[in-house]
């Protein structure tokens, strides 16, 4: 794990006296709301539905446990007692107090954490894949990367006023874990002629507008990676519009230019970008990749699995996940219990879960998008006693990936900018599906929630969308079909006119039925929808 | 009716306008006729209330009640956690919202 060197702690510091300083002031009345507003956002600090909201960057959602257990800690004195793991890899608290938020922050950053950049129109939190370092399928870490490109971004003078906020992932396998084509910039480390190379495909994203990212550049060399998304940047800060917020996203810049003249652009203006020499020295890359070494694991450990419990067998079956060294596994904690909030975890789960990581997963832990946390590092040996310790804290329910893992945004229960709420209808949903015989019968089936058109529930990207809309002062919710966020990507289809809070649950329950009755062998329901199209599911839904 | 809300600025908690104070208790809410504009300029600006703001409400045999449901939620607190709400004992104080 990366670990800040002398310029992170300075950096960090000077924003949080800073920070102190504006909160102070504010306080005092020497500032209004209006000059406080921005200056609070730049800190992740939101005044949502019932108090201050704080969003506290997971870079790329890779946390150790002492980490972890100061965001137990966080929720523990200065919030609620829970805190709300979120689709960009971060963690929310709901009550946050102002006159506390310099503390947090000078708690987080005695953990080296922060809340900067997890608002205003600036590059984000990097997202990455949360089995990065452990997956079989990925030909490098990508987490050395995600890290240069967290320094770079970090307050980057030019890229501190963007016309919109700017979001960029980065993967280095094939299966595409972190809805990577749906970001601004999506970034595949890819393997050429045996060189690593970085795949850019820019102009993704989700919200009112959703796109998917074109390929603007196949392969670029890891050594002008920085140089290229450097310039990537600067043709969107100098063409983007700041006229329309709603079209000041790059997606909305490379739709009207085309990616053939977009591309252009961007290769004309890296040509110049590559003569300043920002890309790292090899040394400086090398400093930060050795931080993610992989932990020394025991290739001949215990392969074998006692599977004689049975409610053991079928979380191992379901939530547990290949390893790239042998007797090995990566743990998978659903924080999605039939009937609970998606995303919440206690500050007791969030204290079990830094335990488990410290002693049983060389003290790592991954936030996934999808609002569960994992275990990267796990002995297949351990599986058994993590798993009663998970079990005992309400946090083995063996759904992932199930229709029961909701992705769900806290739409209108704690969003200011939601016009319905998502976290009831997860809820329905859950409870209707509930048994698990049923859910694995439907198999994968990935099932997102968002509570406005924002988009933060990627329901654009499930296999099942729901979009919560205000209909006339009432809750309405929309139905999609067919979206994805991985690999197989693509953008879900709105099914017809919208439903009420239980008849959304009931269209979903004929959709599930006329999948089971429309597959065949070997089909996930997303396949199904790609084989026979909308109409058996719309004469399904609507008769 | 209508009613003035806004945020306490030091703790960010949902506060509304009584007439003569702020109070987190929709039930002690004031309508404020065509009044709320001025009402708020001076509250602001005296840092009594953040971010205020004038709704639609109507007059109910419970107090006033919020014309819209984001208002509402507002005004107990999130329908999915009662025990966070400002009537953790009341099972049917969601049935209010909805």
């Amino acid at each position: 794990m990366y670990k800040y060197d002398e310029y992170d702690h300075a950096m960090v510091a000077a924003r949080v006296a800073e920070f102190s300083d504006q909160v102070k002031r504010r306080l005092a009345g020497e500032i209004t709301e209006d000059q406080f507003k921005p200056l609070r956002l730049m800190n992740g600090l939101y005044l949502q539905l019932h108090a201050y909201m704080l969003r506290v960057a997971v870079p790329y959602g890779t946390l150790d446990g002492r980490q972890m257990r100061m965001l137990a800690h966080i929720a523990r004195k200065y919030d609620r007692d829970y805190g709300h793991f979120t689709t960009r890899q971060n963690i929310q608290y709901n009550w946050i107090k102002l006159e506390d938020a310099p503390a947090i922050l000078e708690d987080l950053a005695s953990v080296e954490m922060h809340a900067i950049q997890t608002s205003g129109n600036c590059i984000r939190n990097i997202s990455s894949d949360q089995w990065a370092g452990a997956a079989a399928d990925e030909i490098t870490d990508p987490r050395p990367w995600a890290e240069l490109l967290r320094q770079w971004s970090s307050f980057h003078p030019e890229f501190s006023y963007l016309p919109r906020k700017f979001k960029i992932a980065v993967i280095a396998a094939d299966e595409d874990r972190a809805a990577m084509r749906l970001h601004d910039i999506g970034i595949q480390i890819v393997e050429k002629d045996g060189v690593h190379g970085a795949a850019f495909y820019v102009g993704g994203g989700m919200g009112r507008t959703p796109m998917i990212a074109p390929l603007i550049k196949d392969f670029v060399p890891l050594d002008d990676m920085l140089s290229y998304a450097e310039a990537c940047l600067r043709v969107y800060n100098r063409y983007g519009r700041r006229d329309n917020i709603y079209k000041a996203r790059i997606k909305i810049l490379i739709h009207e230019l085309g990616a053939d003249e977009y591309r252009r652009q961007v290769e004309e203006e890296f040509v110049h970008v590559k003569s300043l020499g920002i890309d790292p020295p090899k040394a400086e890359f090398d400093r930060i990749a050795a931080q993610f070494a992989p932990p020394a694991l025991d290739a001949s450990a215990l392969d074998a699995i006692d599977r004689s419990d049975p409610d053991f067998a079928v979380w191992v079956d379901q939530n547990v996940a290949a390893h790239k060294v042998p007797g090995h596994a990566i743990v998978n904690i659903s924080l999605k219990p039939v009937g609970g909030i998606p995303g919440d975890a206690s500050s007791a789960q969030i204290d079990l879960m830094a335990d488990l990581a410290e002693t049983y997963s060389h003290d790592e832990l991954r936030v996934t998008h999808a609002q569960n946390i994992v275990l990267p590092h796990v002995r297949k040996a351990d599986l058994y006693t993590i798993w009663q310790a998970l079990d005992a804290a309400g946090l083995a329910t063996p759904n992932l990936d199930l229709i029961s893992d909701i992705i769900a945004c806290p739409g209108l229960d704690y969003c200011s900018l939601a016009n319905a709420r998502s976290i009831p209808v997860a809820q329905k949903i859950a409870t209707r599906f509930s048994d698990l015989g049923r859910q694995k019968e439907l198999g994968e089936l990935k099932l997102k929630i968002s509570g406005c058109i924002n988009a933060c529930g990627h329901h654009h990207a499930g296999h099942i969308g729901i979009l919560g809309v205000d209909r006339k002062g009432t809750e309405n919710y929309q139905l999609l079909l067919g979206g994805s966020g991985a690999e197989d990507v693509s953008l879900g289809t709105i099914t017809g006119p919208g439903f009420d809070e239980d008849g959304i649950v009931d269209a979903i329950e004929r959709v599930t039925d006329k999948y089971l009755a429309e597959r065949s062998e070997g089909e996930r329901f997303v396949d199904t929808f790609r084989r026979v199209g909308m109409a058996p599911f719309k004469e399904a839904i609507y008769g | 009716m209508k009613l003035l809300t806004g945020n306490d600025l030091k703790t960010g908690f949902v506060t509304w306008w009584t007439g003569a104070d702020w109070s987190l208790h929709i039930e002690d809410a004031a309508d404020v006729g065509e009044a709320g504009e001025a009402i708020l300029a001076v509250e602001e600006a005296a840092r009594r209330v953040n971010a205020p703001y004038i709704i639609a409400g109507e007059a109910t045999a419970e107090g006033p009640r919020p014309a819209h449901i984001k208002d509402r939620i507002r005004a107990l607190g999130p329908t999915v956690r009662p025990d966070l709400t400002l009537k953790p004992a009341d099972p049917a104080a969601g049935d209010w919202v909805i």
